[in-house]
């Protein structure tokens, strides 16, 4: 076929969708308007080293690495589980586990609302035991559990479907040889899982860092993410400079994690990922 | 060792559907009390129908989804079949740039555009939430039609040739049907990933043109509200028949 040409509006479109809008960002954040015009400045990026905000970017790494930690320590025996059953019930299994991530991501932040608010369930229920209503809602568990809940299948299902291929002859080998459960995990599972592992804490991650959602519902309005802070500059103070310099910054942060894990992952797509 | 792993699992499962089920079960609360239980009733249900914010967010979610999708899936399949046949260089500086909304956080892609659309001057509404999603969609189908693609029969479309096919029509009649299946899928998860989006919509749309997620985000900031609940419910029941319709016929497919 020779049709190489036909790839062209596509092309053309990416071009302006996609390349031209991130050179914007890259262009807003390192000038400033004065008033001789735009000129070349590292200011926003120098801002952005302010106590203040160097508080936010930390924080938002910390909460997304702890809630990274959590959803592989949870995961990963749910993922075994999945891995293990037997065919028939797997299916069952997987499908069930998968269904609540179809429903609209807001819906599940604002379903823990309902339950973590001053008058919500959770606090009814105590106060039958006769403790006082705790403040369940806006601080950093509550936006770690909500982080949790949302992104824990992101975790999940790369480690399956990792665990699900792995040739079950290799295990029975390990334990001819005589390595305890123990050991086969050590020395054999869990080494052949790294790549979903891998995929996993790269899928969690991300969208965990950059979240401002979660934040803003379960946290609260004063709690700030890396993602609260660039959508304020967008939304409401209009310092589109500002902003794009955070993003700029965002976007090497995610590039630096995702280069980190791509060694372990061997499953990498073809002309993908910089080749 | 078995007993502990059903133990396990149902404390994930648990987790994973309390909250979900406890949404449903007071959007037939007839208090409007989150903790105590006032009576079984439909209002909610009653009053979103009547609420003219979600109808038309509903109105505009449903449209971008279906329109946004057809349009990303004949760009991307078109797309797909020219870059399969590039050279290898070219073709990995365009997968690159395929990959790139896919990798890029979704808060930089959706200011981004934003930026773009303040810049050239573009009224922020139904056009800039539309192309927008036609830009984060593209590159799913084009992502699903490529495997199809590599696993085609070079010579079935020069024999069609041969025959005395038209190119237009060797592609109508030998190439799609091929990977058909591809472009399906990636038909599909451009639409649920319409369907779904928040963030870049949140920022690339305006003048009272917004869709679900938008709607639920700006009522669940002002507080619980039973109506939510209500929307939840069906949105949930809604999705799962769709899932075990699906599961079903590929159940099926496999099994023939």
């Amino acid at each position: 076929m020779k049709t190489r040409w036909i790839a062209t509006p596509y092309i053309v479109w990416m071009i302006i969708f996609t390349v031209v809008p991130l050179l914007l960002v890259f262009f807003f954040s390192v000038t400033v308007q004065t008033d001789d015009g735009i000129v070349f400045t590292l200011e926003h990026f120098k801002k952005l080293m302010e106590p203040i905000y160097l508080k936010v970017l930390l924080r938002s790494i910390l909460l997304a690495f702890v809630s990274t930690l959590v959803c592989l320590v949870l995961g990963y025996p749910m993922a075994m589980i999945l891995a293990s059953s037997d065919l028939k019930r797997k299916n069952v299994l997987v499908f069930l586990f998968v269904a609540p991530m179809w429903m609209n991501f807001l819906l599940r932040t604002y379903a823990w609302l309902t339950l973590l608010e001053k008058n919500g369930l959770i606090n009814s229920v105590l106060s039958i035991f006769g403790i006082k209503p705790l403040n369940l809602l806006y601080n950093n568990l509550a936006v770690l559990l909500g982080m949790v809940y949302n992104f824990l299948p992101f975790m999940v299902l790369p480690i399956y479907s990792v665990l699900s291929k792995v040739d079950k002859s290799v295990i029975e080998a390990a334990q001819d040889l005589g390595a305890n459960n123990f050991k086969v995990f050590t020395k054999v599972t869990f080494p052949l899982s790294l790549p979903g592992v891998a995929s996993g804490i790269t899928m969690v991650f991300m969208p965990a860092v950059t979240t401002f959602v979660v934040p803003r519902l379960l946290g609260g309005a004063q709690f700030t993410l890396i993602g609260n802070l660039i959508e304020r500059q967008f939304v409401l103070v209009g310092d589109w400079n500002f902003g794009s310099a955070i993003s700029i910054v965002m976007m090497i942060l995610i590039l630096i994690s995702m280069g980190i894990m791509s060694r372990y992952e061997t499953e990498s797509v073809e002309g993908g990922f910089f080749g | 060792m078995r007993f502990l792993k059903k133990f396990y699992t149902f404390i994930i499962f648990f987790f994973l559907y309390a909250p979900i089920v406890v949404l449903m079960i007071f959007s037939f609360n007839n208090s409007k009390s989150r903790a105590k239980w006032g009576g079984f009733t439909f209002k909610w249900y009653a009053e979103l129908f009547r609420d003219d914010e979600i109808l038309s967010s509903l109105y505009y979610t449903v449209i971008i989804a279906v329109i946004s999708s057809l349009v990303a899936t004949v760009i991307g399949t078109i797309a797909a079949i020219g870059i399969h046949n590039m050279s290898k260089v070219k073709k990995t500086v365009v997968m690159n740039l395929t990959y790139l909304p896919v990798i890029n956080p979704d808060i930089v892609t959706g200011i981004s555009l934003m930026i773009l659309f303040i810049f050239i001057k573009l009224d922020l509404g139904f056009i800039t939430l539309l192309f927008a999603h036609i830009t984060f969609n593209i590159p799913y189908v084009i992502l699903s039609v490529m495997p199809k693609l590599k696993q085609l029969n070079k010579h079935i479309y020069e024999a069609a040739l041969d025959l005395g096919a038209t190119p237009l029509r060797a592609f109508w009649k030998v190439i799609l049907p091929e990977i058909m299946p591809g472009v399906v899928t990636g038909a599909l998860l451009a639409f649920t990933l319409s369907l779904d989006d928040f963030v870049i919509s949140f920022f690339t749309t305006g003048s009272g043109v917004s869709n679900l997620s938008i709607t639920i985000y700006s009522m669940a900031r002002r507080g619980i509200n039973p109506k939510i609940n209500a929307l939840s419910t069906i949105m949930f029941i809604t999705v799962l028949l769709l899932l075990i319709v699906v599961n079903k016929r590929t159940s099926r497919k496999e099994n023939a």
